[in-house]
């Protein structure tokens, strides 16, 4: 089977480290890595592994864009903002790493196969690929009023842009958790931690429980999902087995009388973050089994 | 009456929010605002402890909405100015517009000590608002006074009118106050404040320790109500300053009056140094994890001692309470364990 054409926009952290992943992809065919600093890390990178590597920004992307079928967005939300109107004129699908939120929110394991000829998709937030499958897991066994996330990451692993746009953050995960996860109400809180050596990210989930849900169905659903995520994230893992709270909780969904907390822990696969970084290592793995699920859909076509 | 020397900022409201789980009702905001008030206290702090938007499984449920108790505070202040807390990655610049709306005009903005840069937009909004804007270095004993200068400086920067030296765990000593202060004092030219906890029975101290070194913000807690083992107590820090004749701006008999008659009828569930109050000081452990640590520890019948040793050897930082339960449920499984073989 011929591979999926497919090119990276943005030479920077993110799209050197998607670079390393798509290198092993059966299904997808990394052609070339675009930036607009010639000096750059990552274009060096790209060019020692044989990619077309060029400065010249999305330009030289479009005047060829027949030769690709999937572009990966790596650069800011702004710059993704002016790039997508021109991806789509030029019919190439867009898988959007930046906060932009243009296309449909994507979380593979919840709604990954609705969204497969999507002209544009977004992939939310690091935290978000990492609370929303248990946000999913828990509401389709049990009503979720609210739910809450606290996404913990070394501060190490924080670029420019995470720090000054930490409303976002906030915000489009919020969001994420009812849009995609299914809470009836959602609420996001990021914590930098400075400590050293680095700490792996940590993201625990509370979700509020309606009346009558039935905890052993509520746990083997968050393990399943765990599961999964874990099948493209292989950092992806459970601290302790789900744990069930019961006290009187009012939520902004209402009042509950139990919640259930899951305490995740992420570490980066390594290949071009260091492994405390599984914050920026979830976002880059799920761009590729986003990626090739689309690739697979089209040649299915 | 004599200028103050420094500017008093009272928490009651906000830190004191910890140590009765965020009940703060709409009657009692009046009372407490109206007693500072007439006492003559310039700055009156109110949000829920953890800040704008803290309402949350993580921190623990508001009673009351906190944006009526800022409305309440600044419809009920003759004389005093309304201060709230936001940490960015728990409030968002929405909570700010609203708390400008409901009647704050000062925005005290805080982060960990050493993630000043998270805070430019929140300081810069603040200001577009019209508000005073504070930038709130927390946990501040965790790195050295050069490195905090650096961090005050970004918030400096960002548009602060003051940068405050912010003792979270109660961990400071006399000396470590003073050094972070006068480095800040060196370093910047907007203004410096310190807001001390007492879980080392220091915060009194320390804040005059500050004020040696001519630290130009103070804050305090009406009772020493607030996170951990209590803040640095309001009506006592009054009383010392006048007698060592440095002038508050403050009736120290009005302030005490609001401190028996107003504060301390109100409950609280923490804040006294007993052991594991003490030990947050020890440990160097942000002070708001205490309460959530004790019902952990009852829940998952482990001892809050061993949580929270284990939290300062983990460096949690402000914000990280799901931490505890992490903790609790590893200390239970560890304990069944033992018991197993």
């Amino acid at each position: 089977m011929s591979r999926v054409p497919c090119a990276i926009v943005g030479s920077g952290n993110i799209g050197t480290d998607l670079m390393e992943k798509l290198v092993r992809s059966d299904v997808l065919e990394l052609r070339a890595v675009v930036g607009i600093d010639p000096d750059s890390e990552g274009l060096r990178r790209a060019r020692e592994r044989g990619f077309d590597a060029t400065w010249e920004g999305v330009d030289w992307l479009l005047e060829r864009a027949d030769e690709f079928a999937i572009v990966f967005e790596a650069t800011s939300a702004w710059v993704h903002r002016q790039n997508a109107p021109r991806y789509e004129q030029a019919g190439l699908r867009a898988i959007d790493l930046t906060p932009a939120k243009l296309g449909p929110l994507v979380v593979p394991p919840v709604n990954l196969a609705e969204h497969l000829d999507a002209a544009n998709v977004n992939l939310i937030t690091c935290g978000g690929q990492a609370t929303v499958p248990i946000v999913h897991a828990v509401s389709r066994v049990a009503d979720v009023p609210y739910a809450e996330i606290v996404s913990t990451v070394a501060s190490r692993s924080a670029g420019p842009g995470t720090r000054q746009n930490i409303d976002e953050f906030t915000k489009t995960t919020s969001s994420a958790l009812v849009e995609v996860g299914g809470a009836s109400f959602g609420k996001a809180i990021m914590i930098l931690n400075p400590a050293e050596p680095p700490i792996l990210m940590r993201n625990t989930v509370f979700c509020a429980l309606g009346d009558g849900y039935d905890a052993d169905a509520v746990a083997a659903s968050i393990l399943d999902v765990v599961a999964e995520v874990a099948a493209y994230v292989p950092g992806y893992r459970l601290k302790a087995e789900p744990v069930f709270e019961e006290d009187t909780y009012r939520t902004p969904g209402g009042t509950v009388s139990a919640r259930v907390v899951t305490l995740l822990e992420v570490e980066g696969a390594g290949d071009y973050f260091p492994p405390y970084a599984g914050n920026l290592d979830i976002m880059t793995a799920s761009a590729v089994r986003v990626g090739e699920a689309m690739a697979s859909a089209l040649v299915a076509a | 009456m004599t200028t103050p020397r420094f500017r008093l900022t009272d928490s009651t409201l906000r830190d004191g929010s910890h140590a009765i789980a965020h009940r703060f009702t709409v009657d009692e905001v009046r009372k407490v605002v109206a007693a500072l008030d007439v006492a003559g206290v310039p700055v009156i702090e109110v949000s829920h402890g953890d800040g704008l938007g803290g309402s949350s499984f993580n921190y623990g449920f508001s009673a009351t909405d906190e944006m009526d108790l800022v409305r309440v505070a600044a419809e009920t202040a003759t004389r005093a100015k309304i201060a709230v807390l936001m940490l960015p990655g728990i409030g968002i610049k929405e909570d700010l517009h609203r708390a400008r709306e409901a009647g704050a005009s000062v925005a005290r903005i805080a982060t960990h000590c050493t993630e000043a840069d998270i805070s430019a937009q929140h300081i810069a909004l603040a200001k577009e608002l019209g508000m005073e804007a504070v930038g709130f270095l927390m946990m501040a004993h965790m790195i050295a006074p050069e490195e905090l200068v650096e961090q005050a400086k970004l918030m400096e920067s960002y548009g602060a009118d003051c940068v405050y030296v912010v003792d979270s765990a109660g961990a400071m000593t006399i000396d470590d106050a003073r050094r972070r202060v006068a480095a800040l004092k060196a370093g910047l030219s907007c203004e410096v404040g310190i807001h001390a906890h007492n879980n080392l029975s220091l915060a009194v101290a320390n804040s005059l320790g500050a004020l040696e070194e001519g630290v130009d913000q103070v804050d305090g807690c009406t009772t020493g109500l607030g996170a951990g083992a209590g803040n640095c107590p309001t009506e006592i820090l009054v009383a010392a300053c006048e007698r060592s004749g440095i002038p508050t701006g403050v009736d120290p008999l009005a302030v005490m009056d609001a401190a028996e008659e107003v504060v301390r009828p109100i409950k609280p569930v923490q804040g006294v140094i007993d052991r594991d109050g003490l030990l947050l000081g020890y440990a160097g452990v942000y002070g708001s994890f205490l309460l959530h640590s004790k019902r952990a520890a009852e829940r998952y019948g482990v001892d809050a001692k061993d949580i929270l040793l284990e939290l300062g050897r983990r460096k949690v930082v402000g914000g990280q309470e799901d931490m505890i339960i992490d903790v609790a449920v590893e200390l239970q499984r560890k304990a069944a364990e033992a018991a197993a073989r």
